[in-house]
């Protein structure tokens, strides 16, 4: 049976109707037309599809839209305000932390988290933060480089 | 990778969702970490979701009479951060430390992974050898089981249907007690290929493996030659002895057994430098 | 040939941030499963389980009245649609007829078997599991060599070897080499299946709309896609539109036209609706193609002062059930630079391409290079350890002079230009190799077991002239100047992560005098950019590069000649974006030349109007580059583990546009090597199952497994295009397992290893350990 949920998503309010076995990824990419989060396993490992809920970066593939109900969702596209990008953001261009792009917006959620609960990640921090993000293109080198430069600009 | 349909509910209270799981097919959702996934590959079917994370009262954690009350629905992540747990229950912390990724912690709850009782899952090590306890409650009822009781085989425990585990007790720790959890990862999913959590206190030890067998175990034999011999080599070696271990194509028997003896002398030496 | 251009102060060879990023970051880009439109429907392909079975029956009653579900289709259905092509050709090649939905037989598991069509993929994926298929399980064989060992189940009845090919090469006079040889070493090596695993998963949207189909495709050619569909649909090429969106990675894995981009496009046309089929990551393992798969018998010929004579591979491959587009070509590449980066006069190799009831192997990073690199740097590291020679100074003895450029190799290649010794001693230097070995036998006294292995390669890319490339190997480009002095660049290649949106856009901005931001690079459509061949083999920009520098010189004659023109004068030249008067010294803009071009209210004497002009570039050869990689190991011996302790590479990719970007490639390619050294296998079991047929039992390598890479490169030009370049992508792979390999072994050389297989799991390394005794 549809369930009706209300959902915060970067700062907005949205109420559908859903099937309960809606995954979150396909409400936020399907319903809601936001294709920044990416699915590149389906089997919780790549974390391509990674978003905030309540500020936890989480795994929209392994979450059903009806447990986000009443809960604020930030996905990609709403980490740059009025434009400016937001610092992750901006470090990953200025380092060249993506390729192809496509693990990059959960990569730059989990860097979002990692930086907020350490300001001053050492190598091997950033690295084992990340376990749960697979990017096939970088080698991670200018991915660390990007955190590393994020948590510089943060200071 | 799409789940069959589903009922949906997220009641507010503990009542209400005892009562929920009393009908029909209906199974628990905490973190849904594992249930998730099993759902979408269609090994699990529930007709009812019962969602926990609405329920007061089944997170936190709090000190009560020289033990820590953990919530059933506290994350991972909650576990390895808290300042509480840091200090007078270490070995959880670190266990919770070493589970999979961020995203996983931050959704994971110990009472998930204590009900699911996966072969590979590293709690079950680190409750073993804190001797922790668990409270189970039902339409009417609570009972706490020792979580060597509560564990019974692969995947299987002493929840009884309709039953819901609301927390995890473990003791507070004893000055001068030194812990450690060592874990073999398999790299592509990042679970255990076997994991060795080791307690040591006034020189008796307590060590619970994960990931060598079907569940997890105390190895009491070689507890008992550490006592006997305080040699940290001999114990560990018997770590794996007369055990059925686990074959695949990450880690044959044989390796896994070698491993496990191999993480069991790193985690009692490195429980051994830390304990005064 | 051209000489190469160096220009002062030039956008080419600065690190510059990429034009493509701020779409990326922000998750604006559109990758194939962005795409949405009214009506669109979903496609689900329901799979075999089996590796080989006869299909007795098929009822799809239930699934098609499931509701939502507008169609299914099967093998039947389809049986005008032309097969899944082939696009190499060997000798007496056998090519199995392969159809894009099984007609009465799967031969691998995934085999596609029918198509359920619905109005979401919710309820298409609850349709598959409604259709019911009557499967007769026959025997399977999953391991090459086991396909040819007498008896094997046939994959194909029709051939009961599962011989789909044999192939021989020599140059040189082999067998007298072995006769004369001093010293001969022996090994069987293997380069294990590898699954590509791009982060996104191929897939395709279709429409038919007004008589024209159009097909979005997560490819990297999409015009042979468009040339190759339209004759597997029987529909006329020019109403036929290919659209390669973003695409999330490829390394060779879309470098192929599937069963999917046909079939999609059929059932667009049968349904007339839009329809979308996205690939799941276990369709992703099971059907896609997968990499590698060689078993390499090797023997190398040498003089005992180590001087090398002669070597000689039989090499098998294994190819799984069917040829994709360039399958039984792939071990070919392997044979080409077999000799890799010395002086071997004399070799021979034959090939043997083996059937298995598997997905079939092809283009996987590297493509053939890798395999034979690993091969032959093994064995210059055996006949190190055969003579007790240093493995630096035998490479050195052996390498190709500097001065013996352009090479003719012992297979008929002509290696374009290097200096192999000089990234070796830079590279030997930054480990500090004499302090290092020290370091290292104090180490193994103290019972460490510590590893110094090296690897130098040589790689054939920049594919390539056309008469040894199956489907033309030119590049092209068009620039063209807007009336408001904006330039658009169009190029026939397809990149997809490279970053050649930024690196042509250097090219094009240095060459025309214009910003970066004033240069649009548009690529990946088929009905906006002239034909292209795409992007694999490290050609983007080492043959897409050159087309777009030919396209810019063209219009630059015509930028003089409208210079004169308006300047009213015979002596005129372009730099920096203006057209000067060499006699008065007036200059007229770029754009105001533009926009008189376009307004056209003159026109110089038998110029066209308009500002525009397009190149297909041939290149007279390929592009050679090479370099060094040192990886320095420590094991656990207690447990088998391997730490990556340090890992420098210095690579020669020629003359370097963004040196950000190249390091990117590098990087990326280290990465993957290490990958296949240490993690990565695709497991089948005899019975054909996949065992590693999710990541979550196929460990691509995640942050926290791999090392810092310390790269830096030695820039020899090749002079087979005017830009000097040579191609990155692939090198690091190509460079790297050998180095990571050898470095174990070096570790582990004292307890009597002579070489392990890939990949280095601990428990491989434990049990050889343990056999070894404890030294
Ligand atoms: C990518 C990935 C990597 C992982 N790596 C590891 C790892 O390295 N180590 C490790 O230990 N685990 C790992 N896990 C599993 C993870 O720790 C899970 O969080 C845990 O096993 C289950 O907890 P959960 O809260 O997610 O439970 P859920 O998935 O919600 O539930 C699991 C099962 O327990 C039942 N259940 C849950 N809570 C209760 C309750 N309170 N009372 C009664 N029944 C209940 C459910 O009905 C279900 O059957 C990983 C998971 C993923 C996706
Ligand atoms: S798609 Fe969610 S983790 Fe990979
Ligand atoms: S940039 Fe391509 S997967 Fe990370």
């Amino acid at each position: 049976m549809k369930q009706t949920i209300t959902v915060t998503i970067n700062g907005k309010a949205y109420s559908h109707e859903v099937e309960p076995r809606l995954l979150l990824i396909h409400y936020l990419r399907e319903v809601l037309g936001l294709t920044g989060p990416h699915v590149g396993c389906e089997t919780s490992i790549c974390g391509a599809c990674t978003v905030a809920v309540d500020g936890r970066a989480v795994k929209s593939c392994t979450m059903f839209a009806v447990q986000a109900d009443g809960r604020q969702v930030v996905t990609i596209e709403g980490l740059a305000a009025d434009g400016a990008l937001h610092p992750v953001q901006q470090a990953f261009w200025e380092q060249h932390g993506l390729q192809c792009g496509f693990c990059t917006p959960g990569m730059i959620m989990t860097s979002r988290q990692l930086l907020e609960r350490n300001p001053s990640p050492t190598e091997a921090e950033i690295r084992h933060g990340l376990e749960g993000n697979l990017c096939r293109c970088t080698g991670y080198q200018h991915i660390v480089n990007a955190v590393k430069a994020a948590a510089q600009a943060g200071k | 990778m799409i789940s069959q349909s589903f009922e949906y509910s997220a009641p507010r209270t503990l009542a209400e969702a005892l009562a929920l799981l009393a009908g029909g097919d209906a199974k628990v959702l905490a973190g849904g970490m594992s249930l998730i996934p099993m759902m979408k590959l269609r090994l699990a079917a529930p007709g009812r979701l019962v969602d926990l994370s609405r329920v007061p009262g089944l997170t936190g954690i709090r000190e009560q009479g020289g033990a820590l009350h953990i919530g059933a629905m506290t994350t991972h992540y909650e576990v390895e951060s808290s300042a509480v747990l840091r200090a007078k229950c270490p070995l959880l912390a670190e266990t919770a430390s070493a589970i999979g990724d961020v995203q996983v912690r931050n959704m994971g709850t110990i009472g998930g992974s204590a009900a699911h009782a996966d072969p590979a899952a590293d709690y079950p090590a680190a409750l073993l050898a804190v001797e922790a306890k668990v409270t189970l409650a039902r339409k009417g009822g609570e009972r706490t089981l020792a979580f060597s009781d509560f564990l019974i085989d692969t995947f299987t425990t002493a929840l009884e249907p309709g039953e819901i585990l609301t927390g995890v007790i473990v003791p507070v720790e004893p000055a001068g007690a030194g812990v450690s959890y060592q874990k073999m990862l398999q790299p592509a999913s990042g679970f255990a290929i076997v994991g060795v959590a080791a307690r040591v206190h006034n020189g008796s030890v307590r060590i619970g493996v994960t990931g060598l067998s079907g569940k997890a175990f105390r190895a009491a034999a070689a507890e008992k030659i550490f006592a006997e011999t305080r040699d940290v080599q001999k114990a560990a070696a018997a770590v794996p002895l007369g055990v059925e271990a686990n074959s695949d194509i990450h880690a044959s028997a044989d390796y896994r057994r070698h491993v496990a003896a191999v993480y069991a002398a790193r985690a009692l030496n490195a429980a051994l430098s830390r304990a005064s | 040939m051209a000489t190469t251009i160096t220009k002062p102060d030039t956008l080419v060879g600065k690190r510059i941030k990429r034009k493509e990023d701020p779409r990326l970051i922000t998750g604006t880009a559109t990758y194939v499963d962005d795409i949405q439109m009214p009506g669109m429907h979903h496609a689900c392909i329901l799979r075999s389980p089996h590796a080989a079975a006869r299909i007795r029956s098929i009822n799809t009653h239930a699934a098609a009245g499931h509701p939502g579900v507008v169609a299914v289709f099967t093998g039947a259905d389809v049986a005008g649609v032309g097969p899944v092509p082939c696009g190499a050709s060997l000798p007496g090649l056998r090519v199995p007829h392969h159809s894009i939905l099984a007609k009465d037989r799967v031969y691998f598991v995934g085999h596609p078997v029918a198509v359920v069509v619905a109005r979401d993929r919710y309820i298409a994926t609850d349709a598959l599991d409604l259709i019911e298929v009557d499967y007769d399980v026959l025997p399977a064989v999953a391991d090459p060599e086991k396909a040819l060992a007498p008896g094997a189940p046939a994959v194909h009845p029709e051939w009961p070897d599962n011989i789909a090919f044999t192939y021989h090469q020599e140059g040189g006079e082999p067998d007298k080499a072995f006769a004369e040889a001093e010293v001969v070493v022996k090994q069987r090596i293997t380069s294990q299946r590898l699954i590509p695993t791009a982060m996104e998963t191929r897939g395709v949207v279709a429409e038919h709309r007004a008589g024209q189909l159009t097909i979005w495709s997560s490819t990297q050619i999409p015009h042979l896609m468009r040339t190759l569909v339209a004759m597997m649909l029987g529909v006329p090429e020019n109403l036929l539109r290919v659209v390669t969106p973003e695409v999330g990675g490829g390394f060779g894995s879309k470098l192929n036209v599937y069963a999917e981009e046909a079939l999609m496009g059929f059932v667009a046309m049968k349904i007339g609706k839009p329809v979308k089929w996205i690939e799941s990551r276990r369709e992703n393992y099971l059907c896609t193609i997968h990499g590698r798969g060689h078993v390499d018998y090797y023997e190398i010929a040498a003089r005992k002062d180590g001087t090398v004579l002669g070597l000689k591979l039989k090499l098998i491959q294994d190819l799984g059930a069917y040829h994709q587009l360039l399958t039984p070509a792939i071990p070919t590449l392997s044979v080409l630079m077999m000799p890799g980066l010395y002086r071997f006069r004399n070799v021979s190799a034959d090939i043997i391409g083996a059937f298995t009831n598997c997905v079939p192997t092809d283009a996987y990073r590297g493509a053939g290079r890798p395999e034979a690199t690993h091969g032959v740097e093994r064995m210059m590291d055996l006949l190190a350890v055969e003579l007790k020679a240093d493995p630096a100074e035998i490479r050195l003895k052996n390498f190709i002079g500097a001065d013996e450029f352009p090479y003719a190799t012992a297979t008929g290649l002509s290696y374009d230009s290097g200096d192999y010794a000089k990234p070796l001693k830079k590279a030997l230097d930054i480990v500090d190799y004499h302090h290092l070995r020290q370091e290292q036998a104090r180490a193994k006294a103290a019972g460490r077991l510590m590893g110094v292995g090296l690897s130098t390669y040589g790689e054939i890319c920049a594919f390539g002239p056309s008469p040894a490339t199956p489907a033309g190997g030119w590049e092209s480009a068009t620039v063209k100047v807007e009336p408001t002095g904006k330039v658009t660049v169009m190029t026939g290649a397809s990149p997809h992560g490279q970053g050649e949106e930024t690196t042509f856009a250097q090219i094009a901005a240095d060459e025309l005098g214009v910003t970066m931001d004033d240069v649009t690079v548009i690529h990946g459509d088929t009905a906006v950019v002239q034909y292209g061949i795409g992007t694999f083999g490290s050609r983007g920009t080492a043959v897409g590069g050159p087309a777009l520098y030919f396209a810019i010189q063209e219009l630059k004659k015509k930028i003089v000649k409208f210079g004169a023109m308006l300047l009213d004068s015979d002596d005129v030249s372009f730099s920096g974006g203006l057209c000067v008067c060499n006699k008065s010294g007036k200059t007229v803009p770029l754009a105001a030349i533009a926009g008189a071009s376009y307004r056209a209210m003159k026109l110089p004497a038998g110029e066209q109007p308009g500002m525009m002009a397009t190149y297909f570039w041939e290149p007279p050869n390929f592009a050679f580059p090479f370099g060094a990689h040192i990886a320095v190991t420590e094991i656990d011996r207690d447990t088998g583990q391997v730490a990556i302790k340090r890992y420098v590479a210095v690579d020669d990719c020629g003359k370097i546009i963004n040196p950000l970007l190249v390091d990117g490639q590098v990087h990326g390619g280290v990465v993957q090597g290490i990958g296949q050294a240490l993690y990565e296998q695709a497991v089948y079991d005899d019975n054909g199952q996949l065992l590693t047929g999710e990541l979550t039992d196929y460990a691509i390598p995640k942050a926290s497994m791999v090392p810092w890479i310390e790269s830096s490169h030695t820039e020899t030009p090749s002079p087979v295009n005017p830009l000097g370049v040579k191609g990155v992508g692939e090198a690091g792979t190509i460079g790297c397992s050998p180095a990571v390999v050898n470095s174990v072994v070096d570790a582990l050389s004292h307890l009597g290893v002579r070489h392990i297989d890939m990949p280095l799991t601990p428990e491989r390394i434990w049990k050889l350990i343990s056999a070894g005794g404890r030294a």
